[in-house]
């Protein structure tokens, strides 16, 4: 792997409009990702490993939690903060940035948001110093997006509940000390459960053979008559809209979460094409890789006001479901096609494990299906603006 | 023991330069500033003073509060306060007397700045201040090790190394070699937070008075266009280097 020379873009001098801490805190993770991140990258992908030497960096950096409140261990910063720290992560590697996304939006939130006092004091601090990892589940392996449809289920057994079912396509699975569990009542009424390692007949078995994500870890979630004790119900929010409130989180952070891939695959392209010689003269010369480029900068641009905008209502409170869905569609579609480009503007050296683009490039197509497939985004906007789901 | 650690706020390395008013000014326009990175060497071994030797660390610079960001920075890697001189920094002289009165004001034992900060790279505050303070003054210093009122200190000379034993107060000309790049903290996220609660305190300047004044800058040439000359021409290069370069 090269070294990383990563220069991030900002044409459009939007760093004017973010804040000094803004600054300081994505300075502070880019700086992380490049010291301790770029080094081991490639080797953790090519060998589908996921770099457990990282997490208490992620957690130092503030990726665990960011807008957790300091006094349940999260850093009780802004979400334009928490954008920022996806974004530089992801311009390391999306996997990690699932990792943290997992963690922050699909675990702390919902226990945060969701939980009672107790669970907050039990779970979130050491959610947040990465002692503790989380996993979320929702999926299965018949309900993907259409959630509502869910089968995993739980019994009131009077002193406990009874847990049955499984999920699929689950980050952090495999290492995962607890698990945020999406599951229907005896009405039917969807709540979430804490699940934690150790309870008889929960098991996380792995997924292999990934093209995707191969620096992170994805499994199932199987719940063979699990007891879960009923303090670890999160009470205070249930049927679909609490999972979906968390994944409105999640989307977020990945909106932001795909400009830094993109950046990342900008950057190399660009300065590989001032120096790669062809013809008698750099490949940046000729007109179809200028285009390449100029598209390029253009649409990172947008996705970066896209995403400060988003950020700017999120931090008021006042962005809509369908807002977000916009963001992340948009940004990863973005993010996917300029990795795409940039790919080819390598030539060759592009499917490499010298250079991060491929690589990014094939995390991209986990990106653009989970967390609400690009599809099923487009008709949530369809949906808001007509007043018509297709869907159901 | 007190160490004042003076931080520069210099653009990043990687910034593009350009000039504004008719050549006379450095212009800021979408530049990234950071902590001078002989500064950071110093600011990193004073925080292992701090954490090894229980020392206490406070940041000084002299600037507008452009350069607070810079400052905040040094308070999140884990200084205690932070010192702004609130008036623009002219020339090394009017830098190194405002920097010498507060360390003289806070009765500080070490003063470490880089051996020169890597925009206008000068060169000449450490010397000057020692100078002000009546200090002991080691430039170009690699090694610090402190015991008690005693210091041992490694220069870099040329071609080789100087090692010195000097007392406090002292002031230190710093670079890499205090500490290896490795060694560079990123401030973390609770660091970030403390931050946010420690003093950054604003003085006035004693004066505003400067013996310098820039009158404009230059870049250097456009890099030309490169010849290559096969290796067996070798009278062709001499030609070419005698007639048309005329360096030889």
């Amino acid at each position: 792997m090269k070294p990383d020379l990563f220069q991030a873009p900002d044409y459009y001098q939007i760093d004017d409009l973010l804040s000094d801490e803004h600054k300081m805190v994505r300075t502070a993770a880019r700086d992380w990702v490049k010291k301790e991140v770029s080094p081991i990258i490639e080797d953790a992908a090519q060998k589908a490993e996921f770099p457990k030497s990282i997490i208490k960096g992620l957690a130092e950096i503030g990726a665990f939690g960011p807008y957790i409140p300091a006094e349940y261990g999260g850093a009780g910063l802004d979400q334009i903060s928490y954008g920022l720290i996806m974004q530089e992560i992801e311009r390391g590697d999306s996997g990690v940035r699932s990792t943290a996304s997992v963690q922050s939006s699909l675990v702390m939130y919902p226990i945060y948001k969701y939980g009672t006092e107790e669970q907050r004091q039990k779970y979130l601090p050491k959610l947040a110093s990465g002692e503790w990892m989380g996993s979320f589940g929702l999926t299965e392996p018949d309900h993907g997006s259409n959630p509502g449809g869910m089968t995993t289920n739980y019994k009131d057994m009077g002193d406990h509940y009874l847990l049955n079912g499984a999920k699929m396509w689950i980050s952090n699975s495999p290492f995962c000390d607890v698990a945020v569990v999406w599951a229907k009542n005896e009405e039917g009424r969807i709540h979430g459960l804490i699940v934690e390692r150790g309870m008889e007949g929960f098991s996380t078995p792995e997924t292999h053979n990934k093209w995707s994500l191969r620096a992170s870890a994805t499994g199932e979630l199987i719940f063979q008559d699990v007891k879960v004790p009923k303090e670890n119900l999160l009470p205070n929010k249930s049927g679909l809209g609490a999972p979906l409130g968390c994944l409105d989180s999640a989307r977020y952070g990945i909106s932001w979460g795909a400009i830094g891939a993109a950046m990342d695959c900008y950057d190399t392209a660009l300065r590989y094409a001032k120096e790669r010689i062809q013809f008698g003269k750099p490949i940046a010369s000729f007109q179809l890789q200028q285009k390449k480029l100029a598209e390029m900068i253009t649409e990172i641009t947008k996705a970066q006001l896209m995403a400060l905008r988003l950020g700017q209502l999120k931090n008021e409170d006042r962005t809509t479901t369908a807002q977000i869905s916009m963001a992340k569609r948009n940004n990863v579609e973005m993010a996917i096609n300029i990795a795409r480009e940039a790919r080819q503007m390598l030539g060759g050296m592009g499917i490499t494990g010298e250079y991060s683009i491929m690589r990014h490039m094939m995390n991209l197509e986990s990106v653009i299906t989970y967390e609400g497939t690009h599809d099923i985004h487009l008709l949530i906007t369809g949906a808001d603006i007509t007043g018509i789901p297709a869907f159901k | 023991m007190k160490i004042l650690v003076c931080i520069s706020h210099v653009p990043d390395t990687t910034s593009k330069i350009n000039f504004t008013d008719n050549n006379s000014a450095f212009d800021t326009n979408g530049v990234q500033f950071v902590i001078n990175p002989n500064d950071e060497f110093g600011l990193t071994r004073a925080m292992w003073f701090k954490e090894k030797q229980g020392a206490s660390v406070d940041v000084v610079n002299v600037g507008g509060p452009e350069t607070e960001p810079t400052l905040r920075k040094a308070l999140a890697i884990g200084a205690d306060n932070a010192i702004r001189v609130n008036t623009p920094a002219l020339d090394g002289y009017q830098v190194a007397k405002e920097l010498a009165k507060v360390a003289q004001d806070g009765g500080y034992d070490l003063i470490i700045a880089g051996r020169e900060s890597i925009d206008y790279n000068g060169g000449m505050v450490p010397g000057m201040m020692a100078q002000i303070l009546k200090a002991n003054f080691v430039n170009t210093c690699v090694s610090l090790e402190i015991d008690g009122n005693q210091a041992t200190a490694i220069r870099e000379i040329d071609g080789g190394k100087e090692t010195l034993k000097t007392s406090l107060p002292l002031v230190i000309g710093g670079q890499k070699g205090l500490v290896e790049e490795s060694d560079l903290k990123i401030p973390n996220m609770r660091g970030i937070m403390m931050a946010r609660k420690k003093p950054l305190n604003v003085v006035e300047a004693s004066s505003t008075e400067s013996f310098t004044e820039t009158k404009s800058f230059e870049k250097p040439a456009p890099k030309g266009e490169v010849k290559i000359i096969e290796e067996d021409n070798l009278d062709q290069l001499i030609d070419l280097l005698h007639n048309e370069a005329k360096v030889i």
